[in-house]
């Protein structure tokens, strides 16, 4: 945890206990560069943009706790994050994530996986920080990167699998595909293709759950709704109406951009009049936080207060994770436009490596501990590869069901059933 | 069919609207009359006194008490919590309602016009529509989109679009268009406890018109089936289908044609989608003419399918070619006189039932 520098203050000024207090987002903001990024060649671009993360790097790192609670933990360095379970609990979603992504551009390149297929390497600290201090009543809602949440969310990675490969047994019976992964039993509420469609869908979920307490007077729903999108979203429209209704109406949802800094090949930097979106947030009446999302236990820490804050009833927080994505942005993708330099420089900060030697270096967990996960991770994986292999692709039939949830589309009838099973209806006789 | 048909006209009377209906069997109930916006705004207040996961949200359904007071008094009644006003910003609003459907509320979206709906069309298409075949039936979608949709009166390009085609088009949306009161109260209540999303597409014009209903259309468990078709007025020359305010105008033009010994059929679709396609075809088979009228855009629109699922289905019974009475090809124009050129009107349905019986009619000025 680095110590507070004067622009990391500032990054957390707007964020504050007292939720009504102004956000400071009129006082200037130190500029880590000049923002004239923006024209000349991209090769300019790229070495720009890439100082300006080092910088960005260094102010950025922000501890959503107060200063006087980041100053203890500077102090006492000795004081864990984790207990040896929760470590190792993150250490092994974080490999599953990888080895299960990793499985999919193979199974892919052998032809198995077909369409559009996004994958989450390098990013997994923000899907394992933030699931995993969720509830299963929780619900989660993603974009079309969704495999990790999936998996971190709790749905069976040999339901997953199947689904890539378009067999009946996946989570969704293969009609959604890689990109539209739902479970009702896990509150995973998709797996949207529109960027920033799943916006206003977890913005939905958070307000039921807050309609759930206050009309139907369901006095402990305290769900929470994690909406995951990335930072090609932030400029779009529907963001920005779900920033103002979830604070407006103080919805318990958490918003969390896993800011990658490209989308397919646009640069962040020339796609946003301002790059920095946890400055959005305060702009709209919550908090907006910026942390390193390369690092799952700086992500945990700011999610536990996320969370907290929305499942107080507090309302929503706009979080912004700077991670990366170390393959291209699909399967499909040649990823001819990153530069070499910002990739290696990634790389180096893989999340699962730092949290590798964090456990180690504080004893929480041996190298053969470690081991033993992984070995047992890859059993998983290759377990659901052959489950999905062997499972049988949808039956005909299956085409035309489930378009409704009303069999025969005739609606329901006054008795409350659905008409077509009223027999006196489907004779003709039936009064209507 | 013919018989459900038959009894539904028992408990109608059209005496104060078109005087001579025939096939009409006296049936003496006093019935009373009710505009179609407080057979809406009954509908809205009985199906959430009867349901507490019903809420409404929209622009102005609260303090405004509704932009065409649709909603009036329901703030009161239900307070904040359940009558939400909404900024204006459909798609944000359309998705939330999306959102906490998958959960099992039951939202009722108030979109001003249909034509705002187009800002909100990628949650109503893919984050409604498309879900519970997506997530193969583990998440369905009970939700209710209504409001004004069509050409109103002078209001020009932008707010006069007819969405029914655009919307009966997707699988996974059922889209329903009401005429009288009747069917607003039957077909709104059906809409919101249907576990499927629904399209409601309204008529402006015809919020402030009575119509006579019966005691059982006013009883609070009362709904109409989906995808279900009612023939209005039967006959044996010639069908009209129509949905919304056209079936008002198919129903004067059945009285038209009658003196001069022409019988048109007419059946007020109220379900576009799912199509009430065994009503049409059964009606076809026994005209052997068929006219469909809609105040849209002609091209893909709801009269081409129904043109096509009877040239599919009953090709044989046919004595004249179908036909399809439309809006002008034209987005909207402002001016009175180019408006009411630019939708059907009763003389246009008039020549054209006269020309499926090849009975010798002036074509009218055509661009």
């Amino acid at each position: 945890m680095n110590s507070a520098s004067c622009a990391a203050k500032i990054s957390t000024q707007p964020f504050s206990l007292n939720p009504t207090s102004p956000a400071s987002h009129d006082r200037p903001l130190v500029s880590p560069k000049p923002t004239s990024l923006f024209l000349g060649s991209t090769r300019k671009l790229r070495l720009s943009s890439s100082s300006k993360l080092n910088l960005h790097r260094r102010s950025g790192t922000v501890v959503a706790v107060s200063d006087v609670v980041k100053q203890k933990k500077s102090k006492s360095t000795h004081s864990l994050l984790i207990t040896k379970e929760e470590g190792l609990e993150l250490y092994e979603d974080m490999i599953l994530g990888r080895a299960f992504e990793d499985m999919c551009a193979q199974m892919y390149y052998r032809g198995k996986m077909f369409g559009f297929v996004h994958l989450y390497n390098g990013q997994e600290a923000v899907s394992t920080g933030f699931i995993k201090l969720l509830k299963q009543q929780d619900s989660v809602v993603s974009t079309y990167r969704d495999h990790v949440h999936a998996l971190s969310k709790g749905v069976p990675a040999r339901a997953v699998m199947s689904e890539l490969f378009g067999k009946t047994t996946g989570c969704c019976r293969g009609q959604g595909g890689s990109m539209h992964m739902f479970s009702r039993e896990h509150n995973l509420l998709g797996g949207f293709a529109f960027i920033g469609e799943g916006i206003p869908v977890a913005t939905g979920a958070a307000f039921t759950s807050k309609y759930k307490r206050e009309v139907l007077k369901e006095a402990d729903c305290d769900h929470v709704t994690l909406a995951f999108f990335g930072d090609g979203t932030c400029n779009n429209g529907q963001f920005f109406e779900c920033l103002n209704m979830a604070a407006l109406w103080k919805l318990p949802i958490v918003f969390v951009v896993e800011n990658n800094l490209w989308a397919i090949g646009m640069s962040h930097l020339r796609a946003t009049s301002d790059p920095q979106i946890y400055k959005k947030g305060p702009a709209f009446g919550m908090p907006g936080i910026h942390v390193d999302g390369m690092d799952v236990l700086k992500v945990r820490e700011v999610a536990k207060e996320a969370i907290g804050r929305a499942r107080r009833g507090e309302g929503p927080t706009l979080v912004e994770c700077e991670t990366y994505r170390f393959r291209g942005h699909s399967l499909a993708d040649p990823d001819e436009l990153r530069d070499p330099a910002e990739k290696a420089h990634y790389a180096a900060r893989d999340p699962i490596t730092a949290l590798k030697k964090y456990l180690i270096e504080n004893s929480l967990a041996s190298e053969a501990d470690l081991k033993a996960i992984d070995k047992k991770i890859d059993e998983v994986v290759e377990d659901a590869v052959e489950f999905a292999d062997e499972s049988p692709v949808p039956s005909q039939s299956q085409l035309l069901e489930n378009v409704f949830a009303d069999p025969k589309g005739f609606g329901i009838g006054p008795d409350g059933r659905y008409r077509c099973e009223d027999p006196k209806f489907t004779e003709g006789t039936a009064h209507v | 069919m013919l018989a459900i048909a038959r009894q539904r006209m028992l408990g109608q009377s059209f005496k104060k609207i078109l005087p001579a209906v025939s096939v009409l069997r006296s049936y003496s109930s006093a019935a009373k009359q009710i505009t179609v916006r407080e057979a809406l705004n009954s509908a809205l207040d009985e199906e959430m006194s009867a349901d507490p996961k019903v809420f409404l949200m929209g622009e102005e359904v609260g303090e405004y008490q509704g932009a065409y007071k649709i909603t009036k008094g329901l703030l009161e009644k239900y307070g904040p919590e359940r009558v939400l006003d909404t900024p204006i910003t459909e798609a944000g609003f359309t998705g939330i309602g999306v959102g906490a459907a998958y959960y099992g509320l039951k939202p009722v979206v108030e979109f001003m016009t249909f034509n705002f709906s187009m800002q909100a069309i990628d949650h109503i298409i893919n984050s409604a529509a498309k879900s519970n075949y997506m997530s193969a039936g583990q998440i369905s979608v009970p939700i209710v989109f209504r409001g004004p949709n069509g050409a109103a009166a002078g209001v020009g390009a932008q707010h006069s679009q007819c969405y029914a085609a655009w919307y009966a088009s997707c699988p996974g949306l059922k889209v329903l268009s009401p005429y009288n009161s009747e069917d607003a109260r039957g077909l709104l209540k059906a809409a919101i406890r249907d576990p499927d999303p629904v399209v409601f597409l309204e008529n402006e014009l015809l919020y402030g018109e009575s119509f006579p209903v019966s005691d059982e259309v006013l009883d609070s468990s009362f709904c109409l089936p989906i995808g279900k078709a009612k023939i209005e007025r039967e006959g044996k020359d010639v069908t009209i289908t129509a949905f919304s305010k056209m079936v008002g105008y198919a129903l004067k033009v059945s009285e038209m044609l009658e003196r001069d010994g022409i019988y048109a059929e007419v059946i007020n679709l109220r379900s576009i989608r799912p199509l009430d396609r065994s009503t049409i075809n059964t009606s076809v088979r026994k005209t052997n003419r068929l006219i469909t009228v809609e105040e849209g855009f002609p091209q893909h629109g709801v009269g081409a399918e129904i043109c096509a699922s009877v040239v599919e289905e009953s090709f044989s019974y046919l004595d004249a070619p179908v036909e399809r009475i439309a809006g002008a090809d034209v987005p909207m124009p402002y001016a009175a006189n180019l408006e009411r050129m630019a939708v059907p009107q009763v003389e246009d349905i008039v020549r054209a039932a006269k020309r499926a019986c090849y009975r010798s009619v002036p074509l009218a000025a055509t661009a």
